[in-house]
């Protein structure tokens, strides 16, 4: 019993400790947004890893995704006579859903690991102590670039997976089972406002900050992960936990965010 | 002794359970070279670390030119370290840069030169340490040696007034070892830097040593001259620099 208590004590002061550790964290990256000089050259360059590498993953997931939603709703459809809302369900599940959520999800598992990994193996091969002991902040000269980087990608991927769904949808819709052209467009124009705009850029922002917090974050604090062990095989173990807590903070967010603003 | 550039006072560290350092007390002289020695896990790294502010102790005092490194904020530790060069265990380079970018950085970072400035000095300090014709190769594509002179070279762009090297042979063939140590000593004259070297490589070590410190459970056991370490009467420092130079005739016989 006596053990048991301690163990829960010892659990809660490490999961108290990890969440200040990575609140710290998530302060000092955004606080290199505002130190100057500005690192443009870093972020473009983390903009093209993080983002434009980004791209074909995204559009590959986009069309398929569009594609499978016009195939499903109009067989759905079909049943009450109502072909013709396919825009707007297609449209309305991309923007508001499917859009943010794969995005964010697809760019976790290319380029989120990537940095969890890049960071891991910085800590482990000592070149983050170096760059501290040459009086250089790491997260100004390291974390803040893929912060921007990831800030601007994401709701960009998002925007372009919406468009590319989209035509997905009225590839499978239109082209294939022959849904009028019209009542695929006008539809979606008369059900998408503003308000449906506007969630899928918060959450498209909202979780770009995750991914990218949670990511840095469980790379740069590699060493000070319980049971992630050491070298390589601990890279490796906090990378597939970055990758798996940020998908689920997503999910998470996904639903708040959705209850909270829709 | 020289005036103390560093000093230790009752610095206690421990990480859990395991307590590293237990009251450490000792002074580095300025302009000398002080070996710190002991056996793996005896805190030598972690001693590094709390210098350069890295790590911060449980209790006690660590003076670096008479500043509490404990009681410093994020830019007097920045100010702090620009005193310091380290060339750590395995060079520490950024490998996603290359030679020339990794030697370039601490001036791209820290000085207002210019970019034909930085292009000269580093090249210069990149011919003076043996690399000339290297600069745009990545560190993956260098020897162990050419990676230590590599972290040299960045370590020495701004003319450091303390050099640290933790472990700075290690992974090398004696050979190897020898012109590292010759490049430290000729190196340390040209910019007359403070010297701090954690080492196991007794007794290579101890003609470059004024002064060697020895590690012992979290402890000092001895500060003294490498003649006296080796001619010391204490069994455990008998002990320890026998049982090294025990373990490394053994290995090179083994080879």
């Amino acid at each position: 019993m006596l053990q048991q208590i301690e163990r829960l004590g010892n659990n809660t002061i490490y999961y108290l400790q990890d969440l200040g550790r990575m609140g710290r964290f998530l302060l000092r990256s955004i606080g290199g947004i505002f130190q100057r000089p500005f690192r443009l050259q870093a972020t473009i360059r983390q903009t093209q890893l993080i983002g434009a590498n980004s791209f074909v993953v995204i559009f590959f997931t986009a069309a398929f995704t569009g594609m499978v939603l016009g195939l499903q709703g109009y067989y759905t459809l079909r049943k009450f006579g109502s072909e013709g809302a396919l825009g707007s369900a297609v449209a309305l599940s991309l923007i508001r859903e499917l859009g943010p959520v794969l995005t964010a999800l697809m760019v976790t598992g290319r380029a989120g690991s990537a940095m969890c990994a890049e960071l891991g193996i910085m800590r482990n091969s000592e070149q983050l102590d170096a760059l501290e002991c040459m009086a250089v902040d790491p997260f100004r000269y390291l974390i803040t670039p893929k912060l921007l980087a990831t800030l601007i990608s994401i709701p960009l991927l998002t925007l372009i997976f919406n468009v590319v769904g989209i035509f997905g949808g009225y590839v499978a819709g239109v082209k294939l089972l022959g849904v009028n052209p019209g009542a695929y467009f006008s539809g979606m124009a008369q059900s998408v406002i503003n308000k449906d705009i506007n969630l899928c850029i918060v959450k498209s922002f909202v979780f770009a900050l995750l991914v990218v917090w949670i990511c840095t974050g469980r790379g740069y604090f590699v060493h000070a992960i319980r049971g992630a062990g050491f070298g390589a095989e601990g890279v490796s173990r906090v990378t597939t936990q970055a990758v798996v807590l940020s998908s689920i903070s997503i999910l998470i967010w996904d639903y708040l965010l959705t209850a909270i603003l829709l | 002794m020289n005036e103390p550039i560093i000093q230790f006072d009752a610095v206690s560290k421990s990480f859990g359970s395991q307590r590293v350092l237990a009251g450490v007390d000792f002074v580095i002289p300025s302009g000398k070279t002080t070996v710190i020695a002991g056996a793996s896990g005896q805190g030598k790294s972690v001693t590094l670390k709390l210098m350069l502010g890295l790590l911060r102790p449980d209790a006690g005092r660590i003076l670096v030119k008479g500043q509490d490194v404990a009681q410093m904020g994020a830019s007097g530790l920045n100010a702090m370290r620009m005193h310091f060069g380290v060339l750590f265990q395995g060079a520490a380079l950024l490998d996603s840069l290359s030679v020339f970018d990794n030697v370039a950085l601490p001036l791209e970072e820290r000085t207002k030169l210019s970019r034909p400035e930085i292009r000269a000095k580093v090249l210069g300090m990149l011919d003076q340490l043996g690399l000339g014709g290297h600069e745009n190769k990545f560190p993956a594509q260098l020897s162990g040696g050419m990676k230590k002179r590599v972290g040299l070279a960045r370590a020495l762009m701004l003319q450091p007034e303390i050099m640290l090297f933790d472990e700075p042979t290690t992974g090398l063939d004696p050979e190897k070892s020898m012109e590292i140590y010759q490049l430290f000593a000729r190196t340390q004259q040209q910019f007359g830097y403070t010297s701090i070297i954690v080492s196991h490589d007794i007794p290579k070590i101890f003609n470059l040593a004024d002064h060697v410190i020895i590690m012992d459970k979290g402890k000092i056991s001895a500060f003294e001259n490498p003649e006296a370490i080796q001619h010391s009467t204490d069994p455990d420092i008998r002990e320890f620099v026998h049982t090294t130079m025990g373990n490394i005739y053994r290995s090179r016989e083994m080879e």
